[in-house]
């Protein structure tokens, strides 16, 4: 599995009023096995960008390549495509519909053409890859927790069985613990199966601590694209573009400045615990 | 002068099998007793489904108990004959600024307030402008509001909540959707109508490093108050806000793991300066 992008550009309503450059010359490739970070201020093209990886936007120039298939191309199958790039927007939950959790889950895989039977195992693989507890199965998905419905409604996506996960904000709304459940599950997800996960966070620090590679989206275009400790190195440019680093990054660079002996480049408390501790033993 | 005010606060409300037949009643409120006095910077932490926005909806008559009682401004928000003058004392801002924006042009979005509580129309224009001019959006009075970012349209459902002229604002998650800049505007913003204009403000939040300034920090369970106090002394017991599903800011947690680790620091430091004045302290003094 593999998305490249090759100049890629999006503008919105041409030749109207309204016309408005979303993408601007996108080139990037995302390799199987990756978990990638997004960021970018409100209105950036982060979604604008997402939604182009399954197709769901058609560029206007450029190239978008699936597993080395432009996916422009006459015939090619993009029901397909999006069965294999599994998009969760922001509050999923919303678009939870059925009677119960499990009929939810399976409605994707129903799509799919898949048996009942095959349905539900895919629909209990979700559930359990998401940590969503067996006896709320057969519960209305309106009466579960914040946290529970957005399981539920990532479970969704994941029966699918998606070769590629994209978040749109998984986190926006819950609280911290709520937060961590979910991003850990979701690291553990991307250990346990090797699924591509591209996660969309407006959270440095969820970023900073789960994912192995950011982009960095501002006004359309592409900023930064490298390891976490790389681009939180432009703490400064990324101020000026609405964003920022995490705040343990802020505390590095004051005490360096102060004059301690610490290296400036943690992004979490571990390593900033860690750094400090290695410069007092020094 | 108390400017919210609860008594043994009870909320139940009614549920339902499919049928729609009554099988229960749920308790989001239970027994709630707080205090916040005019011109204080309250913070209301709790996970989802802890009763916490149950509360915020009882302070401006949204909601009313089932049992005890809740006074904003002196007023008893179960009495009906209070209810226009209730909500006129305290405003409330919620989390999707999108649901909350009517107007085409930012300057008309904020004025529906005032207009509707008959204010005349040279005072609204006043208001309007005043509002506009505190929350750092003046000029942009002539815009359509849905070409603002997230953290500009909050401060525009803020700047219209201020058009009303409330004594006291109840934000629910303002934050919750928008990007670092715009929770940094929000927040700045909040704490800038606080000192200049003296009103009471109230944040619900899931942003631990938002509350910091709070004069006092409230943490629900399970529709009950489980900690009070300033954010110090809350944020020092890391613990016990973990088993309520919360954390404590970053940097609060970096100092508690040096700590842990034998550097000898201080508790409950929530502000970065504060611990890297601490640590420069301790390089010296070894």
């Amino acid at each position: 599995m593999s998305i490249k992008l090759e100049h890629l550009n999006y503008i919105y309503s041409p030749g109207t009023a309204f016309e408005k450059q979303a993408l601007k010359d996108i080139s990037l490739e995302i390799s199987q096995g990756e978990f990638v970070g997004i960021i970018g201020h409100t209105g950036s093209g982060k979604s604008t960008l997402i939604q182009h990886f399954n197709g769901l936007i058609k560029a206007t120039a450029g190239a978008l390549y699936y597993n080395g298939e432009n996916i422009y191309e006459e015939g090619y199958n993009m029901r397909e495509l999006r069965s294999q790039v599994g998009l969760v927007f922001q509050y999923p939950e919303h678009q939870l519909f059925e009677a119960d959790v499990l009929s939810d889950v399976c409605f994707g895989p129903k799509n799919q053409g898949l048996s009942q039977e095959e349905c539900e195992r895919r629909a209990k693989e979700a559930l359990d890859l998401v940590g969503f507890p067996e006896k709320y199965y057969q519960q209305s998905p309106f009466e579960l927790s914040g946290g529970q419905k957005r399981r539920a409604a990532i479970a969704g996506v994941l029966a699918m069985r998606p070769g590629v996960l994209v978040l749109d904000e998984p986190t926006a709304g819950l609280d911290p613990k709520g937060r961590d459940e979910i991003l850990n599950q979701v690291e553990h997800l991307h250990k346990s199966t090797n699924m591509t996960v591209i996660l969309v966070s407006h959270s440095m620090e969820d970023i900073a601590r789960h994912v192995d590679r950011i982009i960095v989206m501002n006004r359309g275009e592409k900023m930064f694209d490298g390891r976490p400790k790389e681009v939180f190195a432009h703490y400064r440019e990324l101020e000026e573009v609405g964003l920022a680093a995490p705040q343990v990054t802020y505390i590095m660079h004051a005490l360096k400045a102060r004059g301690l002996d610490v290296r400036t480049d943690a992004t979490t408390v571990e390593e900033a615990a860690k750094e400090i501790i290695r410069s007092f033993h020094d | 002068m108390k400017m919210v005010q609860s008594e043994k606060l009870i909320f139940e409300y009614e549920k339902r099998d499919e049928e729609g037949n009554v099988i229960g009643m749920n308790r989001a409120i239970d027994g709630v007793d707080i205090d916040i006095s005019e011109g204080d910077f309250v913070a209301i932490l709790g996970h989802n489904g802890s009763g916490k926005s149950t509360l915020a909806k009882h302070m401006n008559a949204i909601l009313v108990p089932s049992g005890g009682t809740m006074w904003v401004d002196g007023r008893d928000t179960k009495d009906p004959l209070e209810l226009w003058n209730v909500r006129q004392s305290a405003g409330m801002v919620f989390q999707n600024p999108d649901n909350q924006i009517i107007g085409t042009v930012v300057e008309e979005d904020v004025g529906f307030g005032p207009e509707n509580l008959g204010v005349p129309t040279d005072e609204i224009w006043k208001r309007v402008e005043d509002s506009l001019k505190s929350v750092g959006m003046l000029e942009y009075r002539s815009n359509s509001p849905n070409k603002l970012s997230g953290g500009q349209k909050q401060r525009v459902a803020i700047a219209g909540v201020l058009a009303m002229e409330p004594k006291c604002i109840v934000l629910d998650e303002p934050t919750a959707m928008l990007d670092p800049n715009g929770r940094k505007e929000v927040i700045r913003t909040v704490q800038e109508l606080r000192r200049r204009k003296k009103v009471t403000v109230i944040l619900i939040t899931h942003y631990m490093e938002e509350v910091i300034d709070a004069d006092h920090v409230y943490v629900m369970d399970n529709g009950h108050i489980v900690m009070h106090g300033n954010p110090r002394e809350i944020f020092s017991r890391v613990e016990e806000l973990k088993r309520y599903r919360l954390d404590v800011p970053q940097v609060t947690m970096l100092a508690e793991e040096l700590r842990q680790n034998g550097l000898q620091l201080p508790s409950g430091i929530l502000k970065t300066e504060e611990l890297v004045e601490a640590l420069c302290q301790l390089n010296w003094n070894t």
